[in-house]
């Protein structure tokens, strides 16, 4: 009733509430700061630019995550996904080092995709098979150790380069954010993911095809997180073991704090373009107070559910 | 009477299914071992399936009622790194103080002796099913899809792992850890029963594993008995159509907590035993992420469906069972371990997509989108 009155829609009630806890965490991050060291760097633009260079690539990860859970599914594969085309693309080397990564990233998509859209497998179990695959593939391919390989200039340029003192990554990462939001709410595509993630029954008695829409959804997903790979590559100027491992439940709590519904359907991209900065400023904030490993966990769950009891409970169950 | 078996093995099919598979495999493995069908492969056995097998029954009871509990391997986690403080069995007991924010507390003596373990145990024990009740409370009266629900009690939970045991470390008693990881023999031998396992009535079974004969008790005390319970059948009727079950009357806000309640209960259980196994407790959050994520696996494998509503967390126990042998095999055949995980994936993916075959016999294409 509040949001009504207040002229909220649904949707727009998460956006707004992470946007004004973002505000607070910045806000509580500058009084520690102040207190403590007397500086507010939190406050200074280049070090929110670079704090959001390195968010672009869990943005970019969780755009393609978003496309996934809007059709009511999840794409456990990502870590290794990212870390094959990373590890790939550095391997290749050339001009061919990116192609090469983001053709590894489509072709898990591709593989997901047909598992989850005609094998009818849960996608949470399907992906973890991949996810268990692309890991044992790229173990047998480094033979277990560190990678020697080093990413491309182009790559490196991409990632860790800034024009106008502002960081490349950041422009990819729009890019992204634009294409997504094109699709989303420009394109029948876009219509139909969100039709499959309210009924996919109902998408397909329509005329919808609704296995090739899934199949597409699991592609965008796996080239998201193989562009993010090959970026992570260039920024840290090499592949390693377990580069995306940091990068699949931060992604799903961004693109839920974000307002969108895990059982697909409703979301806006907006959202998780928040839920993105807002679990970025928050880790960032902690490691400026040294909180230790434990109490980030701690903080980073209570966050969620918190944030979660505010405005992304269910209905409840009466017929 | 032939139609009546006949019935029961269709309704069942997941699970005779996976007891099958996992007979030939265990009896293929143990033919192939130079010391198979010993008592002593058993036991080792037997305690690398346990923490597995435990977890793999946690998720199974939220996957009955359509829910997912992606905080079984952090809880499993966080009672091991309490055991590693309450099962030390020191004589005369154990100072217990908390050191936070340089603040130093007292908090009295931890008892020693056996009354001290029993303690420990029960301690721990409660402690899983504390979490898994608060799991349930924010799934039921937060109305939190489980899923995200408990993937952030979970960073919870091996965040406070965390504070406990920054590194690994800890003691158990060393005859707690003997006792309980090796034959029934040793056992009594241990905790002086049956004159010290010597008894003539004893003999036959003193080969028998421990860690089998917990799995045995555990499942027949706690879950058949749960399962026909009012509220067990509850957690399946949640599981395969809740509106439905909410108009029959059952108590579907109870059946749910009571499911990631007794989640909680399991998956502690493994973590006590995984503490008693390895005589440390250690907040590794790799190893919690894998127990996860195997114990989905191993409840797909042991025949319940990821939707809700079929299966049983028997058929999850030999799902992880079967997990485990697979792995078991890869000593055996000396398969360069680079190719283990390779190995793992491909034979999880072909296990998960042969029981998807059915989709092709279903004439009617919206019977897919259940």
């Amino acid at each position: 009733m509040t949001s009504a009155s207040l002229g909220l829609s649904r949707d727009d009630r998460p956006i707004l509430i992470s946007a004004l806890f973002i505000l607070v965490i910045l806000a509580a991050g500058t009084a520690y700061t102040v207190a403590r060291f007397g500086s507010a760097p939190l406050l200074s633009p280049t070090y929110l630019l670079q704090q959001l260079q390195i968010g672009a690539f869990l943005g970019i990860v969780a755009a393609g995550m978003m496309i996934v859970i809007l059709i009511g599914q999840i794409d456990l594969s990502v870590p290794w996904t990212l870390a094959a085309a990373a590890m790939m693309a550095t391997s290749i080397g050339g001009p061919f080092a990116i192609p090469v990564g983001l053709g590894i990233g489509l072709l898990v998509g591709l593989v997901n995709g047909v598992g989850v859209a005609y094998l009818r497998v849960p996608s949470m179990i399907f992906t973890l098979g991949v996810n268990a695959v692309m890991r044992g593939l790229m173990v047998a391919h480094t033979g277990g150790y560190a990678p020697q390989t080093a990413a491309t200039d182009l790559m490196r340029t991409l990632a860790a380069d800034r024009t106008l003192g502002i960081p490349h990554a950041l422009f990819v990462w729009a890019a992204v954010s634009v294409l997504v939001v094109a699709m989303l709410q420009r394109t029948a595509l876009g219509r139909y993911i969100y039709a499959i993630g309210n009924k996919e029954a109902a998408a397909y008695l329509a005329g919808v095809d609704t296995r090739r829409v899934t199949v597409i959804c699991f592609v965008i997903c796996g080239g998201a997180a193989a562009l993010a790979g090959v970026l992570l590559a260039g920024y840290s100027t090499k592949a390693y073991q377990g580069m995306g491992d940091a990068y699949l439940l931060p992604a799903i709590a961004a693109v839920v704090i974000g307002g969108t519904n895990i059982l697909g359907g409703r979301g806006c991209y907006l959202g998780t373009l928040i839920g993105v900065v807002l679990i970025v400023l928050l880790n960032s904030v902690l490691s400026i107070m040294e909180m230790p490993e434990a109490g980030r966990q701690v903080i980073y769950g209570l966050v969620i559910i918190l944030m979660l009891l505010v405005y992304g409970r269910g209905e409840r169950v009466v017929s | 009477m032939l139609d009546d078996v006949a019935i029961k093995v269709r309704q069942n099919v997941g699970i005779v299914t996976v007891v099958l598979l996992f007979s030939i495999l265990y009896v293929l493995y143990n033919l192939a071992h130079p010391k198979g069908f010993s008592s002593a492969v058993l036991v080792q056995n037997g305690n690398e399936i346990f923490a597995l097998a435990m977890v793999a029954m946690a998720q199974t009871v939220p996957v009955l009622a359509s829910g997912l509990d992606l905080s079984v391997g952090a809880v499993m986690t966080m009672v091991g790194c309490f055991a590693s403080y309450l099962l030390t069995g020191a004589v005369g007991g154990t100072p217990l103080h908390l050191d936070i924010f340089g603040l130093h507390l007292a908090l009295g003596t931890f008892p020693g002796g056996i009354n001290g373990i029993l303690l420990g145990i029960v301690l721990c024990l409660a402690i899983g099913t504390t979490a898994g009740f608060i799991n349930g409370c924010i799934v039921v009266y937060g109305r939190i899809q489980p899923i995200i629900a408990t993937l952030a009690t979970g960073a919870v939970y091996i965040g406070i792992a965390l504070f406990l045991r920054p590194t690994p470390g800890g003691k158990i008693d060393e005859d707690l850890n003997w006792a309980l990881t090796n034959s029934l023999g040793d056992f009594a031998a241990t905790v002086h029963i049956f004159d010290d396992g010597a008894a003539g009535w004893f003999a036959p079974v003193a080969w028998v594993p421990v860690p089998f004969v917990l799995l045995a008790l555990i499942a027949l005390l706690v879950w058949v008995p749960f399962r026909r319970s009012v509220l067990g059948r509850a957690v399946y009727a949640v599981g395969s159509a809740e509106g439905a079950a909410y108009m029959s009357g059952l108590p579907i806000d109870r059946a749910k907590i009571a499911a990631f309640t007794l989640a909680g209960f399991f998956a502690g259980c493994g973590g006590l035993f995984l503490a008693i196994q390895t005589s440390s407790g250690n907040a590794d959050i790799p190893q919690a992420g894998a127990y996860t994520l195997n114990s989905i696996a191993s409840v797909v494998i042991g025949g319940t469906s990821l939707l809700g509503g079929t299966g049983s967390a028997i058929g999850s126990i030999f799902g992880a069972m079967v997990l485990r042998v697979i792995s078991f095999f890869f000593r055996i055949f000396d398969i360069a371990p680079l190719l283990q995980p390779l190995f793992e994936g491909l034979i999880l993916l072909a296990a998960v997509s042969i029981g998807a075959l059915g989709v092709l016999r279903v004439k009617n294409t919206l019977e897919l989108f259940r």
